[in-house]
């Protein structure tokens, strides 16, 4: 039984077989409406996500299955106290298959280690949500034609962004891929992440000024500062709107590159750049229920 | 000088700095084992000025002693069976270790799931760093300190 904890969980052969079966899914739709019937996807949100969980609940009722599940950890009974353990203990009697979002770090890798059903993290404090960056990747693999050979720049929380932590494990993968990390000193990529890309010799810098990024760039990840991830309100007010993309920095980048945001977005990216049609994060969205469908057929081992 | 009689068979760990000895018998389970433990405390060493040694009646492979490497490499091991040293064992750093130390990430699961073991693995061996199973936390030598 395969889970989904990490990005680095499937190889890249094996994530071209799920990036083939979710370009036959996009424009064969209706191969797919009845694959999951009679089969249930259970949603276990011990914390707010919108975006996420609808896209889980999109792909499987797309794929004819049915969705249960709790959207935060108030009207679960972790309320009561009970542990992650056992949750997906109970949760594999009512469920085909489960994913988990968590505030703390690890936490559907516990899951894991008691399922009886294949487990999807969707998403673990800080730490990894890997089913953004099969998103993500989907996304450069449709838009750019391939996975390599460019100069992606990551701006903004870089220290909390686990969209950020988790493009970049599965990106280091691939051949000919240089990093920049754009971001405030106090919300540097975390140092087990730069360590692995020194040791296997990836080229990546640190700078704080995107203006300085924007010509260098073929594909630009914008992320948010989130509230949540702070202790002290004070750090989160100064840091919030350290990065704010606009036209004038649009004028700056390559005709064809790329700007992707794992959403929701705040002020990071100004709405007069959405009708830029450089501007990919709503398309992202779409690529998030195609991958999600492949990673569920996947999972329960019917593609 | 206070002398301790000889074993017929266990382990002999020597060059324990001092004062480490009541950790080291906790984290290889000697107190969940029934057999004879002898632990010196303070003996006096050319070498460390002060040392303790720890004394283990056993079967010799009962104990795991790699767990001894991420606590103190310096720790001589002398394997003894039919009353003499049969092998000194070099220490290897274990690829994990279990409850030795403590994740003191609070965003970590473990720090709200008691019952949880606390697992690291070892991510660099060349540089020592393990870390945390559940959010790779890094722990290093000043993070021994804390536990």
């Amino acid at each position: 039984m395969r889970h989904l904890m990490n990005p680095l969980d499937f190889t890249t052969q094996e994530l071209d077989r799920l990036f083939d079966l979710a370009g036959d899914i996009e424009h064969n739709m209706e191969k797919y409406a009845h694959a999951c019937d009679g089969l249930i996807l259970a949603t276990c949100f011990y914390e707010p996500s919108t975006r996420t969980r609808l896209s889980f609940e999109s792909a499987m009722t797309r794929l004819g299955g049915r969705v249960i599940g709790f959207s935060d950890a108030g009207s679960s009974s972790a309320s009561k106290g009970e542990s992650v353990s056992d949750t997906i203990r109970v949760v594999s009697c009512y469920a085909d298959i489960c994913a988990m979002r968590h505030p703390k770090e690890g936490a559907p890798m516990v899951a894991m280690e008691h399922s009886r059903i294949p487990v999807i993290n969707a998403g673990d404090g800080g730490h990894q949500h890997p089913t953004q960056t099969l998103t993500d990747l989907l996304t450069i693999r449709s838009l750019k034609g391939s996975l390599g050979g460019f100069t992606i720049g990551l701006c903004g929380d870089l220290k909390f962004g686990r969209t950020a932590h988790s493009l970049i494990h599965a990106l280091m993968r691939y051949e000919d891929i240089r990093f920049l990390f754009i971001s405030p000193e106090e919300l540097r990529v975390p140092d087990y992440i730069t360590e692995i890309l020194k040791s296997k010799k990836i080229p990546y810098e640190e700078i704080t000024s995107l203006e300085d990024a924007m010509p260098r760039l073929d594909l630009l990840y914008m992320t948010r500062v989130q509230k949540e991830r702070f202790f002290n309100e004070e750090d989160y007010i100064r840091l919030k709107d350290f990065y704010i993309l606009d036209t004038a920095k649009m004028e700056l980048a390559r005709p064809d590159m790329l700007v992707l945001h794992p959403l929701p977005r705040v002020n990071e990216i100004s709405v007069e750049v959405d009708s830029d049609p450089r501007a990919a994060y709503f398309k992202q969205v779409q690529y998030g229920v195609y991958v999600r469908m492949a990673l569920i057929l996947t999972l329960l081992e019917l593609a | 000088m206070l002398n301790v009689g000889k074993i017929e068979e266990g382990f002999v760990l020597d060059h324990i700095k001092a004062g480490r000895s009541l950790s080291i018998y906790d984290h290889l389970g000697l107190d969940k084992l029934d057999c004879t433990v002898a632990i010196i405390k303070n003996a006096r060493s050319n070498k460390m000025g002060k040392k303790d040694i720890l004394k283990v009646e056993c079967d010799i492979n009962m104990l795991d002693l790699d767990v001894l490497a991420y606590i103190d490499h310096s720790i001589t091991v002398n394997v003894i069976k039919d009353g003499e040293i049969v092998d000194k064992k070099d220490l290897v750093l274990p690829r994990q270790i279990k409850n030795v130390i403590h994740c003191h990430n609070p965003r970590c699961i473990t720090s709200i799931e008691q019952e949880l073991p606390h697992i690291f693995y070892l991510a660099d061996p060349a540089r020592e760093i393990y870390r945390c199973k559940y959010c790779e936390e890094k722990y290093t030598e000043h993070s021994k300190k804390r536990k």
